[in-house]
């Protein structure tokens, strides 16, 4: 049994399309891996019975022949996407038993193409946060841990139950959302890959909005060409979403050339920040090395206002989603705390419903926004954000990719760094560029620290690029070479 | 008649009102929501009907379910951009819309999706014709395009609101004016052409008691030629009448606490329709601070000027450019032309009356006695007892001289009553009119006959000559021609 759940999402479509197993199968293996590994609390609903179903049609399907490019796989999907009669959280303890009645784009889109659904991921409250411990459902466990330290580390975030499972073999493949890096993080702290794409690219119709200029949905699986055929279905033009831009989506696993020569690889001087650690430089250089053994170009670049991006990020998200969260007031559905008067109810309901991070960022948001301050902070971290834009845009007149670390660090303890929202938030820095500016990128395992914890580099690419992005991201998984998996301490 | 049109800001003395210790101008600014004219809401497929089950009109996006988003409808955009041409509005190729946050049980986002910085139609100007034939010009600061709230209903459960959110996203055009007005009777006459423009335009029913029409109107008073006073805002009215009862109310609170030597504190205030009063809603103090952004959900509202210039060219012809040709075209009287022009329902009802036959006369009978007679009766023209072609055969009858003006006034009484075609009434009474020549010479010839001192009384006093016409229509029942009757009296009298 255990070996369906080695297998990657190729190698699994290829074995259903062989008729070498069948997706019920193939769906029990990861129904068994996934009950077995509750210890790591990757997810907030289990949908096993619906999976094996969804296998059992599948495999109907794929018997007559009929099979869509995802037909038979079992995913996991991050809590924020709606899913049509099963409950859908945000891990918000205000939208605790919330059952949508109807399916987000991208999870119709995969469904369209045959996946089947194991459940639903934890995740960061609303997907703020970058370690999955504001969860109102409770953290989520990092697969890998340090040699000799039990010591739980986390997942990062806020896709944390996604990256976990993907990582831990629960699922071939998970949904992710990222805002600020809330996919490539989380798969460099897993070891495994992060795509999030061109703003646009995915709908956004039917997931829990976080920041709306910033959200973008994207595949989180173990290798580039999993995240190519992901990717594919996950993707398209929606009318429902008037952000989602009307271009084809291409077949990104033909894009998996292997060759990158004469390609022009940016290395951007800015993201050499101050106390970075040396394995994280060292990394970095492997990652380059690479590149230009493969007989890329390595082009050393700029991208001037980098410093602004955290700032400008933590000012234009929260903003956003001090009113995209207007919406929980206890009136219409999900929690309600009842009040002697109308005010009093929204007060007791939002106090009780959203946990200590979701607050910080409402009160941050409606601050930046409130007069006499919009000019000061919103207003200007729009400006930075298109400077930051104009930073990207001259670049990529010369470079044909953009080269840097995914993360500061490796995956962190739990506890380590709650006590300080601004050492967290420094987790984004390498990321929350491309979300200001819209752009692709993807995190591909690159490698372990010193204590063999995984580590991540970034590719980021033009707008509508993805190709480039993936292109060059397998080319650094091949050859950076397997990847240790977790050790399954959590079986024992 | 040359008709004169004041200056913006201009004002003449008669518009002053009178406090204890002088002249006040009383200076108003209007914000007129009118609901879209469109099936679908401003975001969603859901239906505008009115007067559907409570929250049957609802869809995900009306509703605020989590990760919905509003995808903007393209005929709400160009019934925005008719309105604005019919306003005389510059027409804004690139908009933008942002969000109104607020929390309230109606507003199921927790925000109104509007247009704050950049709106989609900007400065224009609407002419108003008041009823002593001036006419004013109010200047039009924008349009924009807005989402409306919910219903709460609080009289259903002793402690419980209940929430229908059938209206929650329909399409709102806010018509903003500039402080153009100067009187109530103003501020009336304004909102009656806005609302006859949209009607014209049909981008708004106007419908005032169903909601589809109202206005927040700011007032303020000053010495004639000072700067503006402090303003306060009632929200929300609803009829025409209770305008003029709010700014008739608000100017007079203001002046009394002015003259007792108080300041006006700007605030919201709220229109009581049961005394004609105005109360403090919310102060200044307590104003919201809305926090409006731009909508990430949404992308700037963009068009071409090609586009815009195919919506002028459909255009149907507003009541200005209407008067226009009714004066110059078909003759009318500048008054009757703007009576005629003043609502939609009545120019084309006059239209169909005029349409072949004399405008001139037609004018006459729409404007007297058939408005009269509505007027009378408390009938607006849409529940009218005759129809424009039962009228216009009226006319027809006086004309060709089937009946006379008095006769027809009779004829009319009847119709209005009975809805019967006037021919029939004709027939059935025996009011033709006779023209018969030698019935009338008889007639005269015995009334001559009968009167030879009234026919020397006569010959010193021309002006008897009208005593003869009434004996002559009185012994024939009224139905003499009346040409006839002159004609022949008075070569029989001269003669």
């Amino acid at each position: 049994m255990t070996e369906f759940t080695k297998l990657t999402m190729a190698e699994a479509r290829d074995g259903l399309k062989a008729k070498d197993f069948t997706s019920v199968e193939l769906t029990e293996a990861h129904v068994s891996a996934m009950e077995a590994a509750r210890v790591l609390n990757c997810f907030v609903t289990e949908t096993a019975e619906r999976a094996l179903m969804q296998a059992q049609k599948s495999d109907e399907k794929l018997q007559s022949g009929t099979g869509g490019p995802m037909e038979g796989l079992p995913l996991a999907i991050k809590d924020l996407f709606c899913t049509d009669g099963v409950q859908t959280t945000a891990s918000s303890h205000i939208l605790e038993g919330f059952v949508p009645r109807y399916e987000s784009t991208v999870s119709s889109n995969l469904w369209r193409d045959g996946a089947v659904m194991l459940g639903k991921t934890n995740l960061d409250e609303f997907a703020m946060g970058s370690s999955n411990e504001t969860s109102y459902f409770g953290n989520v466990i990092n697969p890998y841990r340090r040699p000799g330290d039990e010591t739980p580390l986390v997942p990062g975030g806020s896709s944390g139950g996604s990256s976990a499972a993907v990582a831990a073999r629960l699922a071939l493949g998970a949904t992710g959302t990222d805002t600020g890096g809330s996919i490539r993080q989380p798969a460099a702290f897993t070891g495994i890959v992060g795509i999030k794409p061109t703003y646009g690219r995915c709908s956004r119709w039917g997931i829990v909005a976080f920041a709306s200029s910033l959200d973008q949905a994207g595949p989180m699986t173990r290798t580039v060409q999993d995240a190519a055929i992901m990717l594919g279905s996950m993707a398209g033009y929606d009318p429902k979403d008037s952000t989602s831009v009307d271009r084809p989506v291409p077949d990104y696993e033909k894009a998996l050339t292997g060759d990158v020569k004469g390609l022009k690889i940016g290395v951007p001087k800015e993201y050499r920040v101050d106390g970075m650690p040396s394995e994280i430089e060292a990394l970095w250089q492997r990652g380059i090395d690479w590149l230009k053994d493969a007989g890329a170009e390595i082009v050393d670049i700029s991208l001037p206002h980098t410093k602004y991006a955290l700032p400008a990020y933590y000012i234009v998200a929260p903003a956003e989603a001090s009113s995209n969260l207007a919406r929980y007031d206890g009136v219409k559905y999900g929690l309600r705390h009842d009040g002697k008067d109308i005010v009093e109810m929204y007060e007791q309901t939002r106090a009780a419903g959203f946990g200590a991070e979701v607050q910080r960022r409402v009160m941050i948001g409606t601050y930046v926004l409130s007069a006499g301050y919009y000019d000061a902070y919103y207003l200007k971290a729009q400006k930075v954000r298109s400077l930051i834009a104009g930073d990207f845009k001259s670049v990529f007149e010369k470079v044909d990719a953009i080269l840097t670390p995914t993360t500061p660090s490796a995956a962190f303890g739990a506890g380590e760094k709650s006590d300080d929202p601004l050492s967290m938030y420094l987790n984004d820095v390498f990321t929350v560029t491309g979300n200001l500016a819209g752009l692709p990128g993807i995190s591909v395992p690159a490698g372990v620290d010193g204590q063999g914890l995984p580590l991540g580099l970034q590719v980021v690419g033009k707008p509508f690029d993805e190709e480039m992005v993936l292109r060059v991201a397998d080319v650094i998984e091949k050859a950076a070479g397997p990847q240790a998996a977790p050790q399954e301490w959590w079986k024992a | 008649m040359v008709e004169g049109v004041s200056k913006m800001g201009e004002t003449t003395n008669s518009n002053l009102l009178q406090g204890v210790t002088g002249d006040w101008e009383v200076v108003v600014g209007m914000e007129i929501h009118a609901q879209v004219q469109s099936k679908a809401k401003l975001f969603s497929g859901a239906s505008t009907e009115f007067g559907a089950e409570p929250n049957a009109n609802v869809s995900l996006v009306d509703a605020a379910m989590p990760g919905m988003l509003p995808v903007i409808n393209a005929y709400c955009v160009e019934q925005a951009v008719r309105t604005g041409l019919g306003l005389k509005a510059k027409i804004n190729l690139r908009s933008i819309f942002d969000r109104k946050n607020y929390f309230y049980p109606d507003l199921p986002q927790g925000y109104q999706i509007s247009q704050f910085k950049d709106p989609i139609v900007g400065e224009g100007e609407v002419i108003v014709d008041m009823p002593d034939g001036i006419s004013f010009t109010v200047g039009i600061e924008r349009l924009h395009l807005e989402q409306d709230a919910g219903k709460s209903i609080h009289d259903l459960h002793p402690s419980k609101s209940y929430v229908d959110l059938n209206r929650s996203g329909i399409a709102l055009m806010e018509i903003v004016s500039k402080p153009d007005i100067r009187s109530s009777e103003q501020a009336a006459a304004y909102l009656r052409k806005v609302r006859a423009i949209v009607r014209y335009l049909g981008t708004c029913d106007g419908n005032m008691e169903q909601g589809s029409m109202r206005a927040d109107v700011n007032v303020s008073v000053r010495r004639p030629g000072d700067p503006l006073g402090t303003r306060c805002e009632m929200k929300n009215i609803n009829s025409m009448r209770f305008v003029q009862q709010a700014i008739d109310y608000e100017a007079m609170r203001q002046i009394e606490i002015i003259e007792a030597g108080g300041t006006i504190d700007q605030e919201t205030r709220l229109f009581d329709s049961r005394n004609g009063e105005t109360r403090t809603m919310r102060s200044k103090e307590e104003a919201h601070d809305y926090r409006y952004f731009p909508d990430p959900d949404l992308l700037p509202l963009e068009f071409d000027q090609a586009w815009v210039d195919e919506i002028a060219a459909g255009l149907p012809e507003l009541p200005d450019d209407k008067k226009a040709r009714f004066i110059s075209d078909l003759g009318l009287s500048p008054y009757d032309a703007s009576v005629l022009v003043s609502e939609k329902a009545r120019a084309e009802f006059f239209e169909e009356v005029a349409a072949g036959r004399d405008a001139k006369l037609a004018a006459n009978w729409v404007t007297g006695e058939f408005f009269g007679a509505l007027n009378k009766s408390g009938l607006g023209i849409d529940e009218t007892p005759i129809s424009a072609g039962q009228l216009g055969a009226l006319v027809d009858l006086i004309s060709d001289d089937t009946i006379s003006g008095k006769i027809a006034k009779q004829v009319f009484e009847i119709m209005f009553e009975t809805s019967e075609d006037p021919a029939k009434i004709v027939e059935d009474k025996g009011l033709k009119q006779v023209t018969d020549t030698g019935a009338i010479e008889a007639a005269i010839d015995e009334i001559i006959a009968a009167n030879p001192d009234k026919v020397a009384e006569y010959k010193e006093k021309p002006k008897m000559f009208g005593w003869f016409v009434g004996q002559v229509m009185k012994a024939t029942q009224g139905k003499a021609n009346p040409k006839a009757v002159n004609d022949i009296l008075k070569a029989k009298l001269d003669g």
